[in-house]
């Protein structure tokens, strides 16, 4: 028993044997997704690991060119699609319900796409094609995996418009994008996204076009979703606001790879990386009256085909020069434990960084 | 969309006057703003030595010593009850629609046009079908593979096709296909007549001008597919799951080619005013011809009827395009 | 200052601002009022038919009061489409108004020629949202932050190019930036040369629309603290429109919160947020996320609004929140309440406002919308002194949707029996997803109008 305990522990630590059977409904193993273009290499996602449980949401939160969106588009085969995805050089593992996808057979994973994975996009009336109607592009994506006649698909269309909440789907089923509503449209993409009951769900910036008050609406909407089919969610935003909200797990991204990873409770209580540190800083606060003023991470994002040496983040962080040495300049840091599934990648030491936590950052928050 | 084309319609016909207006006042008063006096130009339409009672008696028989506005009048007045000229010892008849009366080659306008528009209609058609079918497939590929060896080459040959004159690769085309190895036809057969030999001989003709336009259409569709395949919408359709080539087909292809249905009104609605190069180079009796011979003998009514004829199918092709464009995207509403 | 102080004592000001008393009172208690707007209203008309009639006119800004003081930061919050953005453009001219006054430092500008605007335009400037459109990509940053002396033909002290650095400086880009283009920089740094050229005339208002939103989050603090550090270092008046109602409350002094085309609720920062009045005010900020998983299980305090915003081109009758409040009461469809100041400093326009006295206590009959949305805030209503009991409620309903069918207008009579006896149910049972009546009959005004 004391054995099996022992073994027990280990789980939860970042998974690196690379042949390993996968755990948990997606897993994505040191995955590295590079492009290259006339200027250089572009590492968008540069060995990133993770995995979601069924039921469970994980939000990868970053900033544009942090590779969060390369990252679902990974997942989904849909990033060698498209004319920047020609020459694109991919490694690693992302096992999807048992199946690898990396390496499986492009025509494989396509058959995948809308029915075990599915997708919805930050923009609804862009990602919704203008000519044709709502209900067409969904019954659409239901006859692509479904061997039914259109009436059966249509049927299918009014009845998931109906439970997106759509007012009148039998009409609304013939209106085109455009004759919709923002809050309406990024339903409609739900209901497209669901036709097929995947059991992974990646939502990219889902709500970030809409107003707070549609916002709440369709957070409320992909979570009483997920609880009723019960899909792996993986909902990518920049917004720590929306992760609160929804996230079981938080996966922080900077310069394609992963800084901290936890679940929300601990990544929100006792946050472990400056530039974690420096998201929470930035944001001002409607519940707070914040007389102060912010505390902005200086300088600019990294470019990803130029990721700095060492910590991406070292040109950005204030603490950079307080572990010994060069370190942060010269030594990638790599993911380590530091509470029950809680990791991070950072040079400091988990002395100096609870200490400066809780004397210098939470205190200003 | 009712209350639309009839707005689209009167404004149609407005836009048409003007036209006529314009062209009017251009060949009626640039003569006279060159120091033409009535009595020379009413000289043009009698033939040699005339008297000059001759001349008095045709400057006022044709109204030509009246103000350029009562002259467009009866202009238009000839277009809806026909008109009836007299000179002198003969007197001549042009039933309505009277676009006017040719005095240099004795024959009313309106029926030399309605016998030669079924020859550029032929010509006009024929070269539209194989230039849009090549012009779209080839921009198609080209787009989905850009920088591979066929998209380059194939660039290639469209810009030569673009910079290449008419007269250049049709007479070639003559001299290789019509006279060097007689595979086509040398005279037109109407469709009516022999429908095979109509198109025989046609080809030619047809290929010279769909080189010239499909190139031009070759670019088009590639950039337009270009742009499309990297719209947020394609990139919906491939998470559904969709195969690559329903992806380009239903959802690539049918954005992309909204915007050419534009360009290939005009096109098509210009060239059927006239492929004027082509129709001298095959020797069609089309209308180009006709305009090309009003232009050489200075024959007013001629180039009067032509231009009309030419903006009218212009007109009426921008209107058709509006409608075609109102169908395929739902999001422009007609009003 | 002082230099404002000196022109506003010269000119023929003060005739005018005396001209109007009833708002002269309330600005007294503070700073003076710089910009003052009153009545304001743009409408854009839709034309149809063969002679192209005009129809009707999305109403995008109708009707608003409101002054802003030397030194202040007055923030406007709205969702998309309330009109808060016309409203920016509006007050700085870039825009015709169709009704009501707009007085800048007591003269009023609101029909002024382009010609007489001109030198007006010195004093008004404004920064946009998209740090990427409103630069042009083939003019140097040199080229873009002096095109304003340009335009003016004015020379500043030292010359246009030291003015320049310096502005670049002041923003926090290198003078070396001069001779660049907008493509070689980040979109937080655009932001910055965007400010500079706004600052460049030494304006007294800067009117800038949605300033940080298309900026990442760290760079979008960056901005903010600039926007910040030049408001005291130089003395400058914001108009900040914006739709993230954290950043609003981070930077306004006070805050109009807007509503298709309407402001609703006008009040000081602290006021607004501790204790808002209107309940739109209210739901909107229940809607923020706020980054704390703690709090997530504390639904009782969200407001879950329902439907869509309705067409501005058909703004419902009465208070044009009424279709998705959940206190509507028929007076509420009936008679449109004015913007009153019920606290120091704080005006709202709602018969039954949220943290005050109700303005129409007699009239209890609830409306449909409000019957719809009681159940999903029963939770927040019984835990407020002010609101109505729950029990009291579900009395009503009964009554409530016989009356209301008998008084709704003919054509939506049908609809609102029908929807009566799903109504009750839902009084008892989980509703589920929204079946939002207002939004879906806006969205088919929308369509229809379209």
């Amino acid at each position: 028993m004391t054995e099996l305990s022992k073994t027990g522990a280990a789980v939860g630590e970042p998974v690196s044997s690379p042949s390993d059977a996968p755990k948990a409904f997606l897993e994505v193993r040191d995955l590295k997704v590079h492009f290259p273009t006339d200027d250089g290499l572009v590492k968008s996602v540069d060995g990133l690991t993770f995995s979601v449980e069924k039921g469970k949401t994980l939000c990868v939160v970053g900033e544009s060119g942090s590779g969060k969106s390369v990252t679902s588009l990974a997942i989904m085969g849909l990033h060698r699609l498209g004319a920047r995805g020609k020459n694109v050089q991919m490694s690693g593992e992302i096992w999807l319900g048992g199946k690898e996808l990396v390496n499986a057979d492009p025509d494989e994973v396509r058959k995948l796409r809308g029915r075990e994975m599915a997708m919805i996009f930050q923009d609804p009336l862009s990602a919704m094609h203008p000519y044709y109607t709502i209900g067409n592009q969904i019954v659409e994506a239901y006859r692509t995996h479904h061997k039914v006649s259109k009436k059966v698909a249509r049927t299918r269309a009014i009845e998931m418009l109906d439970r997106v909440g759509i007012p009148e789907p039998g009409k609304r089923v013939d209106s085109y994008p455009h004759e919709f509503s923002g809050g309406m449209r990024q339903r409609a993409m739900i209901a497209m996204a669901l036709v097929n009951n995947p059991e992974l769900l990646i939502a990219d910036e889902p709500t970030t076009a809409l107003d707070v008050t549609v916002q709440a609406q369709i957070l409320d909407l992909i979570r009483d979703l997920q609880k009723e089919f019960g899909s792996a969610v993986v909902l990518i935003t920049h917004d720590l606001g929306v992760v609160a909200e929804i996230a079981d797990d938080v996966l922080v991204m900077y310069g394609g790879r992963c800084v901290e990873r936890g679940s929300a409770d601990r990544v929100f209580e006792r946050p472990q990386h400056p530039y974690t540190w420096g998201l929470l800083g930035s944001m001002p606060r409607i519940d707070r009256e914040t007389s102060e003023r912010l505390i902005p991470v200086k300088g600019q994002p990294p470019s990803l085909i130029n990721v700095p040496s060492g910590c991406a983040f070292h040109p950005r962080c204030p603490y950079a020069d307080l572990p010994k040495g060069n370190v942060t300049r010269t030594v990638r840091p790599e993911l380590q434990l530091v509470d029950s599934g809680h990791y991070t990648a950072c040079h400091l030491s988990q002395e100096d960084r609870t200490r400066i936590w809780t004397e210098e950052i939470a205190p200003k928050l | 969309m009712i209350s639309y084309i009839l707005r689209r319609t009167a404004a149609a016909a407005i836009l048409l006057l003007v036209v006529s207006a314009v062209t009017f006042a251009i060949f009626f008063l640039l003569p006279r703003l060159a120091g033409q006096t009535a009595d020379q130009l009413a000289q043009q339409y009698i033939g040699k030595s005339p008297t000059k009672a001759d001349i008095i008696a045709v400057k006022h028989n044709l109204g030509l010593d009246q103000p350029v506005y009562v002259q467009y009048w009866h202009f238009i007045k000839g277009i809806v009850s026909g008109a009836t000229y007299d000179l002198g010892p003969t007197t001549v008849h042009c039933d309505a629609p009277c676009f006017g009366y040719s005095f240099k080659t004795h024959q009313a306008v309106w029926p030399q046009l309605t016998s030669r528009l079924p020859i550029t209609l032929s010509l006009a058609a024929g070269a539209a079908v194989l230039w849009l079918v090549s012009g779209v497939a080839i921009g198609v590929i080209s787009a989905l593979k850009p920088r591979s060896f066929f998209d380059r080459t194939f660039m290639g040959v469209a810009l030569a096709g673009v910079s290449l004159p008419m007269f250049f690769t049709g007479n070639l085309a003559l001299l290789l296909f019509t006279y060097k190895w007689p595979i086509f036809g040398r005279t037109y057969v109407p469709f009516m007549e022999n429908p095979a030999q109509w198109a025989n001989t046609l080809f030619p003709a047809w290929c010279s001008l769909a080189l010239l336009y499909s190139a031009i259409y070759a670019r088009l569709t590639r950039s337009g597919m270009l742009e499309t395949m990297n719209e947020d919408f394609i990139r919906t359709a491939r998470a559904k799951g969709l195969r690559e080539r329903k992806v380009v087909v239903r959802h690539g292809l049918r954005a992309a080619l909204t915007p050419i249905i534009t360009v290939f009104g005009m096109d098509l609605g210009l060239l059927l005013g006239g492929a004027v190069i082509t129709e001298s180079v095959f020797s069609l009796h089309g209308v180009g011809e006709y305009a090309v011979d009003g232009i050489t003998d200075n024959d007013l009514p001629q180039i009067l009827g032509v231009t009309l004829l030419a903006a009218f199918f212009v007109v009426i092709a921008n209107l058709l395009v509006d409608m075609l464009y109102a169908a395929a995207d739902p999001r422009v509403r007609l009003s | 200052m002082s230099e404002n102080n000196k022109k506003d004592g010269a000119g023929a000001v003060i005739p005018q601002q005396a001209a109007a008393p009833a708002h002269r009172a309330k600005s007294s208690e503070s700073s003076e009022v710089l910009l003052r707007v009153q009545g304001l209203q743009k409408h854009f008309p839709i034309r149809k038919g063969v002679l192209q009639r005009q129809v009707g006119a999305v109403k995008a800004v109708d009707g608003i009061d409101f002054e802003v003081r030397k030194g202040e930061t007055l923030g406007v919050v709205g969702e998309s489409g309330c009109g808060k953005s016309t409203m920016g453009r509006v007050i700085t001219r870039l825009q015709d108004p169709t009704g009501g006054t707009i007085e800048f430092e007591g003269r009023d500008i609101t029909r002024l020629s382009a010609s007489k605007m001109r030198p007006m335009r010195r004093d008004i400037q404004m920064i946009f949202q998209d740090p990427y459109g409103s630069l042009n990509p083939r003019h140097t940053i040199g080229s873009i932050v002096s095109a304003p002396f340009r335009l003016q033909n004015v020379e500043p002290e030292g010359g246009v190019k030291k003015e320049v650095q310096r502005l670049l400086e002041l923003v926090g880009l290198s003078p070396e930036h001069y001779n660049r283009y907008p493509h070689e920089f980040s979109g937080g740094q655009r932001q910055r040369i965007g400010i500079a050229r706004a600052l460049a005339l030494k304006p007294k208002l800067v009117v800038a629309d949605e300033p940080v939103s298309a900026l990442d989050v760290s760079i979008q603090a960056q901005v903010v603290n600039l926007m910040d550090d030049l408001q005291s270092e130089l003395g400058l008046t914001y108009v900040i429109i914006a739709h993230d109602l954290s950043v609003v409350r981070h930077v306004s002094d006070r805050i109009a919160v807007m509503y298709l085309g309407k402001i609703v609720e006008l009040a000081d920062r602290t006021s607004l947020y501790e204790a808002p009045m209107h309940p739109y005010t209210k739901a909107l900020m229940s809607a923020v996320p706020v980054p704390d998983p703690k709090r997530r299980g504390a639904k009782s305090e969200r407001i879950l609004l329902r439907g869509d915003v309705p067409s501005p081109i058909a703004p419902p009758s009465g208070c044009r929140f009424h279709t998705r409040c959940w206190k509507a009461t028929q007076v509420c469809k009936t008679t449109e309440p004015p913007l009153i100041e019920l606290r120091p400093g704080q005006r709202v326009a709602c018969h039954h406002p949220e943290n005050a006295p109700d303005q129409a206590p007699q009239d209890v009959v609830l409306l449909s919308a409000a019957r719809e949305a009681v159940e999903l805030v029963s939770g927040v209503e019984s835990a407020e002194v002010s609101g109505t009991a729950p029990a009291e409620l579900a009395a009503e309903d009964e009554a409530a949707a016989t009356e209301e069918a008998a008084t709704e207008a003919p054509a939506k009579a049908e609809a609102a029996t029908e929807e009566a006896p799903v109504e009750e149910a839902a009084a008892t049972e989980e509703t589920g997803t929204a079946s939002d009546s207002a939004g879906a009959e806006a969205d088919r005004q929308e369509s229809t109008d379209k």
